[in-house]
């Protein structure tokens, strides 16, 4: 029987989530054999090669791009997975929301003490996706199956999730395993 | 009709196996001559405004939130100048080294997490190899050995971290003035247990690093690689330090461009150009201004700038790294990968001492003095020197940030190895999933972190589009 597929995506994260997902260290190589990644930054797959049955989502929406991959994922996957305090309430780039965009942008490419820029522009060219006016949790675009806090949710998190929920057993985390930041 | 309206268009986007999410854009003409090469970083976070405000020591703990990949650096460059907002100049010598033992486990973990997580698979298998085993699990099947060792390697170093910072990732170890927590008899003793294991795996990465550089220098050393300046902090003997230093600089032939610059006065010597085209800026050294006096940064940049390295194993390394170009400085782009695995034998050395130090089990934590309204926190990161600059007022509250990420002083030679790349292996050629990943090694030669340089994180597919200059789609191809 073909392996179950698990994809993971960092949207509008600090790719900290990630290295949790790491974190599992000799895991990995028991994990390998549960499961095959598909699209993930693990490993070179870079578009879904089929259906999935978990995505894992790190980060929130901040630009439009990050908007179409979060769709594509839930297009894909049987179950997604908000992973860590980003995905689920924007986390610190939701630091931003209550400031206009604006002031952000002169800040960091108009007033900064190094900033050397005679023609006072913004980054705008048309190789960057649309920032969104905010930043978004990823269960106010699309429909999210579990949430896992904090700020990363530890190696043993996700690994239990993983491992319940691929054997379609019931996910109960210990009170210790659910923590916020 | 103008030249631009005939060029064709490609993009690789995005670039993956690097740590962040940017995009390549190139320009070719009717003969496929690439006429443009630009990389891109496509996210934004808006740090330096929505920090303003926030009361100051909660920074060390937020602005590592940038980037998980190294958030001890930015945890640490953000203490040390929150060190001296708190008036605390020299830390209590247990600080200061439960801080260096975390740096030290860090640049463990993150130089093994590149090499063997996302670089070593170019190596290994090929630039050209196919993609479906051209990653990390493809070396776990085939070289499970070396696998196990880059997994227990960076375990270690995170492991260190965990203890000196708390947590893993994102922890709170240093706060402005000190530290929270010393070393316990049996943190050390654990980690002492391990050590002779680890050295071994050490210096292997770096016999693997070294070989490889050494076997392919013909098709190595002109790869994406051009003369360059170099900087990076400096102890006041010239030996390297990766937590604390001077500046200096370098231009490609070894001359000093300034040596032993107070680090508070940087605004005096980099600036940062803002170009429309990426979120990343481009900083440069002042008095050479920006068409010449961008600069590398990073293992390759310091072991070029330092007079030597204090620990004898990687000075005996660096010797023989260096007699490679005449004890010059070494201006080849693929020679980070040998220079990084110097380093991360450097850093177990460092570790190893700093274990049998019994500073580590001191009691006295944390420093205080007289207030101070601006500050500046310099750190030699994993990628390079990161540039940490704070205003504080009376109410505790930050009312200017400036960040000059590792990554982002690497902005102009990235894109350099980039152009240099396409115009080598691409120009008049059918355009290739494998030509492609040559531009690509090149990046990650740099391990840039874009998620810092947005100050973000992201990856897609590589997908690359070919547009005729009436913009209609000529030709596609999506990377497996
Ligand atoms: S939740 Fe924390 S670790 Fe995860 S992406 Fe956000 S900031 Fe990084």
């Amino acid at each position: 029987m073909a392996k179950p597929k698990v994809a993971t995506t960092s949207l509008a994260g600090c790719f900290g989530c990630h290295m949790s997902i790491l974190d599992i260290d000799e895991r990995i190589l028991d994990l390998i054999e549960l499961v095959d990644f598909d699209k993930s930054p693990v490993d070179d797959i870079k578009t879904f090669t089929g259906r999935c049955a978990i995505g894992l989502i790190e980060g929130g929406c901040s630009n439009d791009e990050n908007v179409h991959v979060l769709q594509d994922f839930r297009k894909h996957c049987d179950v997604l997975i908000a992973l860590g305090d980003c995905a689920t309430m924007g986390g610190i780039p939701a630091m931003r929301n209550t400031l206009p965009l604006k002031e952000c942008l002169d800040e960091a490419y108009l007033n900064g003490p190094t900033v050397y820029n005679p023609d006072r522009c913004i980054p705008n060219d048309a190789e960057l996706p649309l920032l969104l006016d905010k930043v978004y949790p990823v269960q106010h675009v699309v429909k999210i199956d579990y949430f896992l806090p904090g700020c990363p949710p530890s190696a043993d998190t996700i690994w239990q999730t993983l491992v319940a929920l691929l054997n379609n057993k019931p996910l109960d985390l210990p009170y210790e395993l659910i923590k916020y930041d | 009709m103008s030249t631009k309206q005939t060029l064709k268009r490609v993009v690789i986007d995005p670039v993956t196996r690097v740590e962040g999410h940017g995009k390549v854009s190139l320009l070719l003409d009717d003969k496929n001559v690439v006429r443009q090469a630009r990389m891109h970083i496509v996210e934004f976070r808006g740090f330096e405004r929505f920090i303003l405000g926030r009361p100051y020591w909660e920074v060390p703990v937020t602005v590592q939130r940038l980037c998980g990949i190294c958030p001890v650096s930015h945890h640490l460059a953000a203490a040390k100048a929150m060190d001296l907002i708190v008036g605390a100049d020299t830390l209590p010598p247990t600080a200061e080294k439960m801080r260096r033992l975390m740096h030290y486990g860090q640049m463990l973990q993150s130089h093994a997490l590149h090499f063997f997580h996302l670089v070593s698979p170019d190596l290994l298998f090929g630039f050209d190899a196919d993609p479906a085993i051209r990653n990390v699990i493809g070396v776990a099947r085939k070289f499970p050995d070396l696998a196990v060792q880059g997994v227990m390697l960076r375990k270690y170093g995170q492991e260190i971290i965990k203890a000196t910072a708390g947590k893993k990732i994102h922890g709170t170890g240093a706060i402005p003035g000190g530290i929270n927590k010393n070393l316990s008899v049996a943190e050390r003793d654990a980690f002492l247990k391990d050590v002779d294991r680890m050295m071994d795996w050490s210096r292997g990465a770096l016999k693997v690093a070294k070989d490889y550089t050494v076997e392919h220098l013909e098709t190595l050393a002109p790869f994406g690689s051009f003369d360059s300046n170099h900087l990076s902090l400096i102890r006041e003997d010239g030996a390297m330090d990766l937590y604390h230093g001077n500046l200096r600089a370098i231009n490609a032939g070894g001359d000093t461009i300034f040596d032993q610059v107070d680090y508070q006065d940087y605004t005096d010597y980099i600036a940062e150009e803002v170009r429309p085209w990426s979120y990343m800026k481009f900083p440069f050294i002042k008095s050479l201004g920006p068409e010449n006096g961008w600069y590398r940064v990073g293992p390759l940049a310091r072991v070029n700038t330092c007079d030597f390295i204090d620990t004898p194993e990687a000075e005996a390394a660096r010797q023989e790294f260096m007699a490679l170009t005449g004890n010059k400085p070494n201006n080849i782009t693929m020679a980070y990968h040998w220079a990084r695995m110097i380093e991360l034998l450097h850093s177990m050395e460092k570790i190893v001492a700093l274990l049998n130090d019994p500073d580590l089990q001191g009691t006295d934590l944390v420093a205080k003095g007289d207030r101070r309204e601006e500050a500046v926190g310099l750190i030699e990161a994993p990628r390079g020197t990161l540039f940490h600059h704070y205003k504080v007022n009376a109410d505790d509250q930050v009312v200017m940030c400036n960040l000059i990420v590792s990554t982002t002083n690497n902005n102009e030679p990235m894109n350099r190895a980039v152009a240099g790349v396409a115009r080598d292996y691409l120009s008049g050629n059918e355009v290739t999933e494998p030509l492609l990943n040559h531009i690509e090694v090149a990046i990650r030669a740099y391990d840039p972190c874009l998620s810092c340089a947005t100050h973000a994180m992201g990856r897609m597919p590589l997908v690359v589009e070919l547009f005729g200059a009436d913009g209609a789609l000529l030709d596609r191809r999506v990377k497996e």
